[in-house]
C-alpha cells in the first residue's frame, strides 16, 4: 500500500497505473423520471492480480452499479458514465460494444448473485458454459463440451460428464452457483467480479463456494472483486476492503485495518450491527439508525451526516456543508471530518467494547 | 409423453361429452319448435305430429340425446322412412338442409381451414416480426409507430375493417377479387385471389394482437437476469436477442397461438359472415337462426374438438420449449 502511486500520477502515466484494474473518478448517473440518480460518485480504487478486493455497503450504495459499469452492462441511453476504468491499461469507459464483448467473459467476467435467475432455464449447463468458451476461443462444439466438463470437475460437480447435459433447474442451489463460477472462469479471466456470490446459499455451501473461489484464484492468479454485505465473508476471503455509502467510498484499507481499527462512523455502524457470537445472547443488535439517502437528493455535505452519531463533535459543523474527501490517498483512508485523534478516541472508548 | 397424451385425450373425451349434453339441454331450453317451423304456416295438428315423429322430436330429450350419441358409433335410422339411413359415424340429419350433418361439415370445413391457415401464416410472420422489431428498438420511433399502429388495428373490428377493405380494394378500385371460396384442388389461383381480402383483413387485426404480445414478452424477457448474464459472457446483441430473449418469449406466443388456432378453426363467425364465405362460422349462425338442432350440435362439436385438441397440443409443445415443464 505504501508503494501505491498517487492518483494524479497514475492517471497521467501513459499505460495507466501499475494496477491491473484501475478505476479513477468513476461517476455513474441514471436519468429517471424523478431526476438524475447519482448511483456512483467520484469513486477510485485499484485491484492487483491475485488479490481480492471486498466491496461492502448497504443495498443501493452503488456496489453493483460500479461493477456493471466495469463490464459496460448499463444501458448507454439512460446512463452517463464519467471517469476512467482501465483494465490492464485498456480504457473501458467509452470503449465500443464490440471491444467490450471481446473482453467480457474472456478477460473479465462476472458471477451473479442468484444463479437460478442468472442462468437461462432453456439451455443446458454445458451449453451455457461452452458457449462462452466457443465465443472467445472459436472452439468446436465438442471441444466446448469437453471444456465444460473439465470446468464442472474443477468446481466440484459430481459426475460432470452426466450433469453437463442437465438444465439449471435440475441442479441444487449450491451446484448452480458452482456452475455459474465454472461459466465465469471458463476462459481463465484475469478479473472476476463476484456480486454477492453466496447470498442465496446456506452457510455450509457458502463456505465451500468461498473456498472454491480462493483455490481457483491461487491457481490462476485472478484478481477478484467481491461484492457483499456480509463482513464475515470479506474477512475470510479479501485482502483489501472498500466500504461504500451513497455511491462513494467512505473507508478503504486492508482487511485488518478496516475490520480491526475501523475509522469511519458508517463502518462502526456496520460492524456494530453484526451479532457477536461469543457475546451474551440478550444484547440487542445496534442497526445503523435511519435509512439510506435518496440518490437523487443527496444530503448536503457528508451524505452520511443525517445518520451519524458523531457529527456534533466536528468543529465548525462541516458535516452538513462540506463533503469530506477520502484521505489519505494511499493506505488506510476514510472520508470523514472527524480528526484522526477523535476517531481513535471514539473507537477505543465506544466502539471497541461493543464489538467485543 | 405417451402417458400424458393418453390421459389428456381421455379427459378431452369427457369434456366433449359434457359439451354435447349442454348443447342439447340449451337447445331445448330455447322456445323454438323446429317441427312447427318445418311444418310451415298452414299446419294441421296431424301433420305436426307426423313431422315430430319423423324428426324424432316426439321422444324424450334424454332419448334424443342417446340416439344422437349412439348414432356416432352405430349409425341411426330415422323413423318415418323419408330420411336415408345415416351410417356411422352419424352426426345426424339436418331437416333444414336436407343433408347429412357430417357431409355439410366436411363441405364447409375447407373454407374455414383455408381462411385460418392463410391468415395465420401472415399474422404469425408479421406479428412476431413487428413485435420483435419494436422490442429491439424499444422506446425509439420504430417502436412507437409499431405500438401505435397495432393499438389502432387491435381496436378495429372485422365488421368495420371488412367493409372498409372491400370498398377500398374491391368496389371502388377493382384491385382484388370479391371474396369467394374456390377449392384449392380445382383452381389454386382462384382460391388464392378469392381469399386474399379476407386474409388481409383477418390478419391485419391478428397481426396487431401478435405484435403487442410479442413486444411485451420480449421486453419482459430482455430484463431477465439470464439475459444480462449472456451479455456479461460476451455474447453479441443478436445472439442475446434470439437465443435467450426470444427463446423465453416463445412459450407465451406458442401457447396463445395454439388456443387462437383452435378457436379460428371452429369458424371465424364474423369474418365469414362479413365476406359471405360459407365456412363453419357462417353455418353455426345459420343453424341457430333455423333452429337446426342436429347441425348446431355438429358445428359446436367441431369447434369444441379443435379447441380441446389444440389445448393438448399447446401443453405438449410447451414442454418441448421449456425443459422445466414435465408432462405426467
Amino acid at each position: 500500500m505504501t508503494t501505491q502511486a498517487k492518483p494524479e500520477e497514475a492517471a497521467a502515466g501513459s499505460g495507466g497505473s501499475t494496477a491491473f484494474l484501475s478505476v479513477r473518478d468513476l461517476s455513474v448517473r441514471f436519468s429517471t423520471e424523478d431526476g438524475v440518480v447519482r448511483a456512483v460518485d467520484n469513486l477510485s480504487f485499484e485491484v492487483e492480480p491475485g488479490t481480492t478486493l471486498g466491496i461492502v455497503g448497504e443495498s443501493g450504495s452503488g456496489k453493483s452499479v460500479t461493477n456493471l459499469a466495469i463490464l459496460g452492462l448499463h444501458n448507454p441511453e439512460k446512463t452517463e458514465i464519467d471517469g476512467s476504468i482501465k483494465l490492464a491499461g485498456q480504457e473501458l469507459v467509452g470503449a465500443s460494444t464490440k471491444e467490450l464483448e471481446k473482453l467480457r467473459g474472456k478477460t473479465m467476467s462476472m458471477i451473479f448473485q442468484d444463479p437460478l435467475t442468472a442462468l437461462s432455464p432453456f439451455h443446458t449447463i454445458g451449453k451455457q458454459i461452452g458457449e462462452t468458451y466457443r465465443k472467445h476461443t472459436g472452439a468446436s462444439k465438442k471441444e466446448a463440451r469437453d471444456r465444460a466438463i473439465e470446468m464442472l470437475t474443477k468446481v466440484g460437480i459430481p459426475q460432470p460428464n452426466v450433469r453437463v447435459d442437465d438444465y439449471p433447474h435440475q441442479f441444487s442451489g449450491g451446484m448452480r452457483q458452482r456452475a455459474m463460477i465454472a461459466m465465469s472462469l471458463v476462459c481463465n479471466p484475469k478479473l472476476v467480479i463476484a456480486d454477492e456470490p453466496t447470498t442465496a446459499l446456506d452457510v455450509t455451501v457458502q463456505a465451500q463456494i468461498l473456498d472454491l473461489l480462493k483455490d481457483l484464484q491461487q491457481e490462476m492468479g485472478t484478481a477478484i472483486i467481491l461484492i457483499t454485505h456480509d463482513l464475515g465473508v470479506v474477512a475470510s476471503t479479501a485482502q483489501n476492503i472498500m466500504v461504500m455509502y451513497a455511491g462513494r467510498a467512505v473507508e478503504r484499507g486492508t482487511v485488518r485495518e478496516v475490520l480491526k481499527t475501523p475509522q469511519h462512523p458508517y463502518t462502526w455502524g456496520l460492524l456494530s450491527s453484526m451479532p457477536n457470537l461469543t457475546g451474551p445472547v440478550d444484547v440487542p443488535l445496534r442497526p445503523v439508525r435511519g435509512t439510506p439517502p435518496s440518490l437523487i437528493h443527496l444530503p448536503s455535505g457528508c451524505p452520511f451526516n443525517p445518520r451519524c452519531d458523531h457529527r456534533e463533535k466536528v468543529v465548525g459543523g462541516g458535516c452538513t456543508t462540506e463533503r469530506p474527501a477520502l484521505l489519505p490517498e494511499a493506505g488506510h483512508a476514510t472520508a470523514c471530518h472527524l480528526t484522526a485523534a477523535q476517531k481513535q478516541d471514539i473507537f477505543i472508548d465506544q466502539i471497541q467494547p461493543r464489538l467485543g | 409423453m405417451l402417458r400424458f397424451l393418453v390421459r389428456r385425450s381421455l379427459g378431452a373425451l369427457v369434456i366433449l361429452l359434457i359439451i354435447s349434453m349442454v348443447t342439447f339441454a340449451l337447445f331445448f331450453a330455447i322456445p323454438a319448435d323446429p317441427a312447427r317451423l318445418f311444418c310451415g304456416k298452414v299446419c294441421s295438428p296431424e301433420n305436426l305430429t307426423l313431422i315430430k315423429h319423423s324428426m324424432g322430436l316426439d321422444q324424450s330429450v334424454p332419448m334424443q340425446y342417446w340416439n344422437w350419441l349412439s348414432g356416432i358409433f352405430v349409425g341411426h335410422t330415422y323413423p318415418g322412412g323419408d330420411v336415408p339411413h345415416c351410417d356411422a359415424p352419424c352426426f345426424g340429419w339436418s331437416f333444414v338442409k336436407k343433408d347429412m350433418v357430417l357431409d355439410t361439415l366436411m363441405d364447409r370445413f375447407p373454407t374455414t381451414l383455408s381462411l385460418t391457415v392463410g391468415s395465420a401464416v401472415v399474422f404469425l410472420i408479421f406479428g412476431i416480426g413487428t413485435g420483435m422489431l419494436a422490442a429491439h428498438k424499444q422506446g425509439k420511433a420504430a417502436d412507437k409507430i409499431a405500438s401505435a399502429a397495432s393499438l389502432v388495428a387491435t381496436s378495429m373490428q372485422i365488421y368495420v375493417a371488412g367493409p372498409l377493405a372491400l370498398w377500398a380494394l374491391v368496389y371502388s378500385t377493382d384491385l382484388l377479387d370479391l371474396p369467394t371460396y374456390v377449392p384449392i384442388t380445382e383452381d389454386p389461383i382462384g382460391w388464392f385471389s378469392g381469399l386474399l381480402v379476407p386474409w388481409i383483413v383477418l390478419s391485419l387485426i391478428w397481426t396487431a394482437n401478435y405484435t403487442r404480445m410479442t413486444r411485451s414478452s420480449m421486453v419482459e424477457q430482455l430484463t431477465e437476469d439470464y439475459v444480462r448474464t449472456a451479455r456479461a459472457k460476451g455474447m453479441s446483441g443478436t445472439s442475446v436477442f434470439m437465443r435467450y430473449a426470444w427463446r423465453g418469449a416463445m412459450g407465451t406466443i406458442v401457447t396463445v397461438f395454439g388456443i387462437d388456432l383452435g378457436v379460428l378453426l371452429g369458424g371465424a363467425i364474423i369474418t365469414e359472415s362479413t365476406f359471405g364465405l360459407h365456412g363453419l362460422g357462417e353455418l353455426a349462425i345459420r343453424s341457430f337462426i333455423d333452429s337446426d338442432l342436429s347441425m348446431l350440435v355438429g358445428v359446436t362439436m367441431v369447434a369444441a374438438t379443435f379447441i380441446v385438441i389444440f389445448n393438448i397440443v399447446v401443453d405438449a409443445v410447451y414442454a418441448l420449449i421449456d425443459p422445466r415443464i414435465r408432462l405426467a
